[in-house]
């Protein structure tokens, strides 16, 4: 963890008001740029509904896009937030801890052996799937002398989505029709937006932001140690199980709708806490926007590098993240791993 | 090594440590000569199976270049090339897993989670479906950007020296950088490329052919020598590199060597046959198991990969319904295994 940071209410405000008009020009930009170029009136007369040429539907395509590229990248933003709150570790991640191959593996076997095919049911058995590699890598991870320290987590992680990802291909080998749809799945995008997805998937991820938001107080004093904490009369293990179940369900959820996206929950934490200082409650909602800003970013980004093809936002944040996470580890002194 | 709690003897009789130790000398050579011999079965079995069966004296004439009518093409054309680049990729990713566990102190370490599996698998995909080049030149790129990814993974790490677990977690950011690389080419990849394509995410021996075959094998004849010949450099590295360099070893290089004949071994076995999952993983491990404690693990380990490899194959082929490709089979039975290993290692605290 870096050191501890308190910043002064005014700068907090500014940063979070200059990450809204961030978030502001990167959503204008999501709906301008894109594979095809498009003129401001297009885009004016996509917004208001009209669909009569091909620049206008694209913009209106654009847009339920836009919008799930904030509410994914909002999800895992946060998500990270907590889970390297909970666990105390800065390289806590969705994708690293292997959440969301979890997810990949129960949407695969619900698709393979029960016939899963609406979306709700996808979100419902991701989220379990979700909470079950979550728990599992938790546990494997916190044996042992020293408790959960990043290594160990990182290893688990690593190690269990490697055999979860075997599994994967053990359930898709044989049935070449699923294997064709779910190749694209795998790679996490937002391309493929539809606005009652989002509909569907939006309870959910209200649920996840609640019980993150309501453990933020929790977690500044988890961060003291599990001793000092509970010597404070805080609830140390209700207060872990909650945040921990609204991570799991933001990440579940977020992966259900896109497919698996990494490092986004890694990076943004430690963006925030350099930005905003250590205090929880204001560190998790700015998580959630700088999140959304991110994914939103990388979104356009991966639209406008391989034109006229698109590089889904998985790959991006994979590409724009893993140095992030290179440079985390050579930064920690060693003692720390 | 295990860590095992033997009692602790009170007053050691003259003569029980050399009884000990020639006891586990001895345990150490049955085992082995048990590991080979179970090869050897398997590799027979895999040249006797198929849709016609031949009988072991069939197989046999067909080894020793008489013509049988009907066998010397099945056996010798089709059969033979498969059982042995099943048998030298099991060898080359055993002996390369053993040697970075070994090296790393931590039998998670292995070439696959560690990401130079990875970095083989991209330059193939892209070799394949992207520049569309051919099978020679497929396998020298990947074999190439194998050793890039495990010198990129080194410098990254380097910082004053190099720690195991600072390079471990270097290898899993890079080794997830690359993976999106691979699934990136796969989804613009059309329908046909797909099956091979695939082999380059799971590993697989369909296919297989004396051009694949003879490159491996020249790679072991050349870096299996120079990795026994650091073995007991190797051994001494185990104990901490300052234990090491104060009993005279030169920590750098041995390490130095170790990492280029265990990324070459894994590259070339990745480039012959997919990275064929858990194979380099499971092999250290499971010798430390029933070889026990003392000695070098890398002829034990090289051995149980070529066991694990030709027995998924087989299992593979004819076990179930399908044929799946032997990579599936190695990673549905290493992830119980995996779980197993990482629960005791986290308890004990200890390596290997």
């Amino acid at each position: 963890m870096p050191r501890a940071r308190t910043r002064p209410t005014p700068v907090r405000l500014g940063w979070v008001l200059a990450t809204l008009g961030l978030l502001a020009l990167a959503c204008a930009a999501s709906v301008a740029f894109g594979v095809r170029a498009v003129s401001v009136s297009d885009i004016a007369a996509g917004l208001s509904g009209s669909t009569d040429t091909i620049a206008q539907a694209a913009v209106s395509k654009r847009v339920p896009r836009t919008v799930l590229a904030i509410l994914v990248g909002a999800a895992l933003g946060l998500s990270g937030a907590v889970m390297q709150g909970v666990t105390r570790n800065p390289l806590a991640d969705p994708g690293i801890l292997g959440v969301t191959t979890g997810s990949s593996l129960a949407v695969v076997c619900g698709i393979a052996f029960f016939g899963l095919s609406s979306p709700v049911g996808y979100i419902w058995v991701a989220i379990a799937g979700a909470a079950l590699a979550a728990t599992f890598v938790y546990l494997v991870g916190s044996l042992g002398r020293g408790g959960a320290t990043p290594l160990k987590l990182a290893l688990a992680g690593a190690a269990t989505s490697a055999a979860l990802s075997s599994l994967i291909s053990a359930v898709l080998l044989p049935r070449i029709d699923v294997m064709d749809s779910f190749r694209f799945w795998q790679i996490g995008g937002v391309g493929g937006a539809e606005t009652d997805k989002t509909l569907q998937v939006l309870p959910f991820l209200a649920l996840g932001v609640l019980l993150s938001l309501a453990s933020a107080r929790g977690l500044n004093s988890l961060a003291l140690g599990d001793d000092v904490a509970a010597g404070l009369g805080a609830h140390v293990g209700r207060t872990r199980l909650l945040a921990a179940t609204g991570a799991v369900v933001l990440a579940g959820a977020a992966t259900a709708v896109a497919g698996p996206i990494g490092f986004v929950g890694l990076a943004v934490p430690h963006v925030c806490r350099l930005l905003v200082g250590v205090d929880h409650r204001w560190q998790l909602p700015f998580s959630a926007l700088v999140g959304a800003v991110l994914l939103v970013a990388a979104d356009v980004v991966g639209r406008l590098v391989a034109r006229p093809e698109e590089v889904d936002v998985g790959i991006v944040t994979a590409l724009l993240g893993a140095p992030f996470f290179l440079w985390i580890v050579r930064r920690q002194k060693v003692r720390a791993l | 090594m295990s860590v095992t709690t033997a009692p602790v003897p009170t007053a050691p009789r003259p003569g029980a440590v050399a009884l000990g130790r020639r006891r586990r000398t001895r345990r150490r050579r049955l085992v082995t000569g048990g590991l080979a011999l179970l090869a050897l079965v398997l590799l027979a079995v895999s040249l006797m199976l198929g849709q016609t069966f031949y009988s072991p004296g069939e197989v046999l004439r067909v080894l020793l270049g008489e013509t049988v009518p009907g066998a010397s093409f099945t056996v010798g054309e089709l059969r033979l090339p498969r059982a042995s680049l099943a048998l030298l990729s099991g060898l080359a990713l055993g002996l390369g897993g053993v040697t970075f566990q070994t090296m790393l102190r931590n039998p998670l370490a292995s070439p696959d989670v560690i990401g130079i599996s990875s970095g083989a698998s991209a330059a193939a995909v892209i070799c394949l479906v992207v520049l569309e080049v051919g099978q020679t030149a497929t396998s020298v790129l990947a074999i190439a950007a194998a050793l890039v990814t495990a010198l990129a993974i080194y410098l990254l790490a380097w910082k004053d020296g190099v720690v195991g677990t600072r390079l471990i977690l270097m290898g899993i950011g890079v080794a997830a950088m690359l993976d999106s690389v691979v699934s990136y080419v796969i989804v613009r990849a059309a329908q046909w490329d797909l099956q091979v394509a695939m082999r380059w995410l799971t590993g697989s021996l369909n296919n297989a052919d004396w051009g694949r075959v003879l490159p491996l094998l020249v790679a072991i004849a050349v870096l299996g020598p120079l990795l026994a010949s650091q073995s007991g450099n190797l051994e001494l590295l185990q104990q901490g590199d300052d234990s090491a360099a104060a009993l005279g070893v030169r920590v750098e290089r041995t390490r130095l060597l170790c990492i280029v004949a265990g990324v070459g071994l894994v590259a070339f076995a990745t480039a012959a046959s997919g990275p064929i999952a858990f194979v380099a993983f499971l092999a250290g491990p499971i010798a430390a198991r029933v070889v026990g404690p003392g000695g070098s693990l890398l002829l034990p380990a090289g051995l149980v990969g070529a066991v694990l490899v030709l027995a998924a194959d087989l299992l593979g082929q004819y076990a179930f319904g399908t044929r799946y490709p032997v990579g599936v089979i190695t990673g549905v039975l290493g992830a119980p295994y995996l779980v197993y290993l990482l629960v005791r290692t986290n308890r004990a605290g200890g390596s290997l």
